[in-house]
């Protein structure tokens, strides 16, 4: 029998490792698993590449990840938020190396580690700084970037529902980040508002198959499930 | 009297005709929503995934799991549907957003746009889905004020700040004035804001205006 559930998020993030690239889902707070983060918080990874949208907010999730020197690299397209108090403080430090990625190069580039693609060309960014130092090459008149697939070792995603296979089923817009992480990981851990029987998830409801998925992990929000307001 | 920034929205509503798909960036760019008629149908599209938003949602009726780029609570139109950001940004480096709107620091005669980052050393740069955006969208208006805060031009020969695309703004609308980015000629004065000269348009720019 196939069972992805594991019963404690201690248990959903056992085994990962110092210097992890660890690939995070949402977009600003809308799916982003912050139970998972708080969980790595506790289990106390270090030297950590995360890449994922947003730098975080306030001192929580991932700023609080930061906050504790947990972080050596960052890969995101908008460390800007309402208040981005921890990332530009390590970053003015120089204790916190940024790679900003325009926002589809970073998930084509993700996308494509977890299809098997190394690498590609875009027009995104031809011609300004951050294509500085990459290959660049003409096809039918246009100028392209090549851009490298980014792999992660570990991705972090949340659901709202799940099922023992691993099958995900995304709410609203929470899917944004989240399957494209869970493809791109040798070790993907998901938490989910509810598990499903297996057989209960429409087919054309999910959103990552489970075969993307090793662990999940059941947050029960209850009636609590609104977030606080940070993104 | 030039336009404050709720006309410049409007007067950039007037120009989106049913039926285009629109994706429109934070700031300034998201007022254009409140101003195109609910009978005139187009298809707002979400860099996060979301296409066909509605407006924003009454008070007691907010879903936390409903947001657009910038971060703000939305609903959704009939008709709308939900990707990943893998797909979401296909459609857009795949050309099949009609019209992207985004705010700039500067726009160049030659169409180029910055509009990231202030230097290469910014304290916190951040692009976004910007030059996703300028590389892919068929066409790209920029709204923006004329000048700075301090009075210098925003629209210039040449951009000083780094570039976020390349030759790919079409038109301007700002406080003063629309003016249609125009290959091998320039800045083309598509409208002004009533009551506003050329004269005085001009001074305000950095580059040359052209009538049509």
């Amino acid at each position: 029998m196939i069972n992805k559930i594991v019963q404690s998020v201690a248990e959903a993030l056992a085994g990962v490792r110092d210097g992890s690239t660890v690939l995070i889902g949402g977009f600003g707070s809308v799916g982003q698993p912050d139970v998972l983060i708080e969980g790595l918080i506790e289990q106390g990874a270090r030297d950590l590449t995360i890449v994922l949208n947003n730098a975080g907010a306030g001192r929580v999730g991932v700023a609080k990840l930061m906050d504790q020197g947990q972080v050596r690299k960052i890969v995101c397209s908008f460390p800007r938020s309402k208040d981005p108090v921890v990332f530009e403080t390590l970053y003015r430090e120089g204790k916190i190396e940024l790679e900003l990625v325009p926002q589809g190069t970073l998930a084509e580039r993700i996308r494509a580690a977890g299809a098997g693609i190394p690498a590609f060309y875009t027009a995104t960014a031809a011609g300004t700084l951050l294509a500085r130092g990459k290959e660049s090459r003409e096809f039918e008149g246009k100028t392209y970037v090549m851009e490298r697939a980014l792999k992660g070792d570990v991705a972090l995603v949340e659901a709202w529902e799940a099922d023992r296979w691993g099958n995900l089923v995304y709410r609203g817009s929470g899917g944004n980040f989240n399957p494209i992480m869970a493809m791109g990981a040798e070790l993907t851990i998901a938490q989910a508002q509810h598990i499903r029987e297996l057989g209960e998830l429409h087919p054309h409801m999910v959103g990552t198959p489970g075969v993307y998925v090793n662990r999940v992990v059941q947050v029960d929000r209850g009636g609590d499930w609104l977030k606080p307001e940070q993104v | 009297m030039p336009f404050n920034r709720d006309q410049m929205a409007a007067r950039l509503a007037d120009d989106v005709p049913e039926g285009w798909c629109v994706n429109l960036g934070i700031g300034m760019p998201t007022m254009v929503a409140n101003y195109v008629p609910p009978t005139r149908e187009v298809i707002f599209q979400s860099e996060n995934g979301v296409i066909g938003m509605g407006p924003a949602p009454k008070e007691g009726e907010e879903d936390p799991w409903l947001i657009n780029a910038g971060k703000q609570l939305i609903t959704l139109a009939k008709g709308a549907s939900f990707v990943g950001h893998a797909d979401s940004f296909a459609m857009i480096r795949g050309g099949h957003i009609d019209l992207c709107v985004l705010g700039g620091f500067e726009v160049a005669e030659n169409g180029d746009l910055a509009n990231w980052a202030t230097s290469e050393n910014d304290t916190a740069p951040a692009v976004g889905g910007a030059m996703d955006l300028a590389a892919g969208a068929k066409r790209l208006w920029v709204i923006m004020e004329h000048t700075t805060k301090d009075g210098r031009p925003k629209i210039v020969e040449r951009c000083g700040y780094p570039l976020t695309g390349l030759a790919c703004v079409n038109r301007v609308y700002t406080n003063l004035a629309v003016l249609d980015v125009v290959e091998g000629k320039g800045f083309v004065v598509r409208d002004l804001a009533p009551g506003v000269t050329l004269e005085e348009v001009q001074a305000k720019t950095g580059a040359t205006l052209h009538t049509q």
